[in-house]
């Protein structure tokens, strides 16, 4: 029993981590832009495919470094060419678009890839158990939540260190003065945007390695994104994190106990932070107007 | 010169929908496709209200008119074999399901307002999806269909004769755009627009705000699960496709395309939604990627929608 609930405590807390990956970088650009980007799942699952295309060419850890930044590219494309026309105008514009483009993406990576899920090649060194108690313990589950920690200390680390961080920490407060004191806030929205993709992406060619492949994992990774980011605290990063860890831990626990209610406890989580906290765990007040 | 135009599209939009199954058949439709557009039209025109005349934005209208499927399909298939008894348990499910979760999200506003409403609508596509010994899980809930109509003196045969379901339809979707049309009239109805217009204002003038919110929230969700429930007797089926944020997206864009600011928007927007998805999906697999491509174009090209820009034509 223990090691059941241990097993799914832990497998909670990487997925968990997904959500958080995933959730972080769609809070960027919703924070800076007022935009949903419902295309985010998409992007995952690009990330995910164009790594299992690379692998026969450059290797597992090669793929792992250049699809992320491949999938953050085609994002800073896409915000230039279509997203950046809508900022500024009813946020229901945006959302239906990006609804259209997750739309495409999953058909598209559908066409290309076909809709029968691939397996994706991880390393032996990476799959051998390390323990014989704890079977589930494999190298590459604790590579991946290794690597999130990683990616989303350097995520904080790039916003409170280097001048595009600060920039968009100052343009999430008051955009317009930012671009008063010089700053191109095109280019620092474009960039932005691409960080908040090469997040996706990263979530995308991890998740592909757990998961296996298939065109549905962005529609399926999406949801649990937006419900950390309520759980957490609009507009908070620490909070986004800490909610898609929460919910990711509170699946897990109620697959031992209770399991054809996985994935709704996360939105009864959501209905009493909306009852006793409408801002969210870490939320500021007054960011929910 | 405005009321008289009005009157006129008033007359032109019943004049279509009252002969509507008897030139779709010349014009390459088929009744059933009719009647789809009736359903879609008024879960548009639903999410309209909300949407378009409160301007708040909503974007989990599946989950209620998927509870109002649901609502009436197992009615059918566990309860009693009575279509009208069907439909009021349909509604008063979506309606309650819609009070509750109204009043934890007033307080939100704009893409809050919409996160919030998307994921929500999620729980009841889990709900639906796992509960697989009663909801019939992802294949669906089978085994019912809906029953004629017994009015005492006569019997409708809806089952067999799609022009009688049609018009039953048809009826239903009268009182409701009727009901929606006086409200909108109403002061409350001018007051949802005022908020639209400008909240703080509205707020300042002692309206209170999240009273009428809510309230528009569940009027629209109400007529939402009642399309819910014609939608799952017009298929004899339902599964849990009908609560997936995807047909939340769809309803959105129906309304934008056809045109939020207008009362018969949603409805234009519908047909014209609803037959070119019937026309791609025969054509190739990959309509997923034409309905995405459509959404695209909708907004960078048509955001007024078909009437407002017919409107803007007019007007200069």
């Amino acid at each position: 029993m223990t090691q059941v609930l241990v097993f799914n405590v832990f497998n909670g807390l990487i997925v968990g981590a997904f959500y958080a990956l995933m959730a972080l970088g769609l809070s960027l650009i919703l924070n800076l832009s007022g935009v949903i980007n419902f295309a985010h799942g998409g992007f995952l699952a690009l990330g995910g495919y164009l790594a299992y295309t690379l692998i026969p060419y450059i290797g597992f850890w090669g793929a792992l470094v250049v699809a992320p930044f491949l999938t953050a590219a085609i994002g800073l494309v896409v915000e230039r060419l279509l997203i950046r026309r809508l900022y500024g105008r009813d946020p229901l514009y945006s959302l239906l678009l990006t609804f259209g483009l997750a739309y495409m993406f999953e058909d598209g990576t559908r066409y290309i890839w076909g809709a029968t899920s691939l397996p994706y090649p991880v390393p032996a060194i990476l799959t051998t158990p390390l323990s014989t108690e704890f079977f589930f313990l494999t190298g590459y589950r604790l590579f991946m939540v290794g690597l999130v920690a990683v990616a989303v200390a350097s995520l904080f680390v790039i916003l409170s260190r280097t001048r595009l961080g600060m920039r968009i920490r100052a343009g999430t407060l008051d955009l317009e003065t930012v671009s008063v004191l010089g700053v191109n806030v095109r280019i620092l929205r474009n960039l932005n945007f691409g960080l908040g993709i090469y997040l996706a992406g990263l979530a995308g060619v991890l998740a592909a390695g757990m998961l296996g492949l298939a065109p549905t994992i962005g529609a399926s990774l999406i949801m649990p994104s937006f419900v950390a980011i309520i759980v957490g605290g609009l507009g908070s990063l620490p909070g986004t994190l800490l909610g898609g860890l929460l919910i990711g831990v509170a699946s897990g626990i109620t697959t031992v106990f209770f399991p054809s209610a996985t994935e709704a406890v996360m939105y009864v989580m959501m209905g009493l932070v909306l009852l006793l906290r409408p801002q969210g765990l870490l939320g500021e007040e007054g960011r929910t107007q | 010169m405005n009321g008289l135009n009005k009157q006129a599209t008033n007359a032109a939009v019943w004049l279509v929908l009252l002969t509507m199954p008897y030139w779709m058949g010349a014009v390459g439709g088929y009744t059933e496709l009719a009647c789809r557009i009736l359903v879609l039209g008024l879960a548009a025109m639903a999410l309209n209200f909300l949407l378009g005349f409160t301007g708040v934005l909503s974007f989990g209208h599946a989950a209620y008119f998927g509870l109002g499927a649901y609502g009436a399909a197992m009615t059918l298939r566990y309860l009693v074999p009575s279509t009208p008894l069907s439909i009021v348990v349909g509604v008063a499910v979506g309606t309650l399901a819609a009070a509750i979760i109204g009043a934890m999200i007033v307080k939100l506003r704009g893409v809050y307002f919409a996160m919030v409403t998307i994921a929500f609508g999620q729980v009841f596509y889990f709900i639906t999806f796992r509960w697989n010994s009663v909801t019939g899980g992802d294949d669906g809930l089978t085994g019912w269909k809906r029953q004629a109509l017994k009015l005492g003196f006569t019997t409708i045969d809806i089952l067999g004769n799609d022009k009688a379901f049609y018009y039953t339809i048809l009826v239903l979707f009268a009182v409701a755009a009727g009901v929606m049309a006086l409200l909108l009239r109403s002061p409350f109805g001018r007051t949802l627009v005022a908020i639209r217009e400008n909240e703080r204002r509205a707020r300042f003038l002692g309206i209170p705000v999240e009273q009428h919110i809510w309230l528009s929230f569940v009027i629209s969700c109400l007529f939402a699960s009642l399309a819910g429930t014609l939608y799952a007797l017009l298929n004899n089926f339902t599964d849990p496709r009908a609560l997936y944020w995807g047909q939340s997206g769809n309803f959105v864009i129906m309304a934008v395309l056809g045109g939020m600011r207008s009362f018969w928007g949603p409805l234009v927007g519908a047909a014209i939604f609803v037959v070119l998805q019937d026309y791609v999906s025969t054509q190739t697999e990959n309509w997923m990627s034409f309905v995405g491509l459509f959404f695209v174009l909708v907004v960078l090209f048509f955001p007024r929608g078909v009437l407002g820009i017919l409107r803007r034509k007019a007007a200069s």
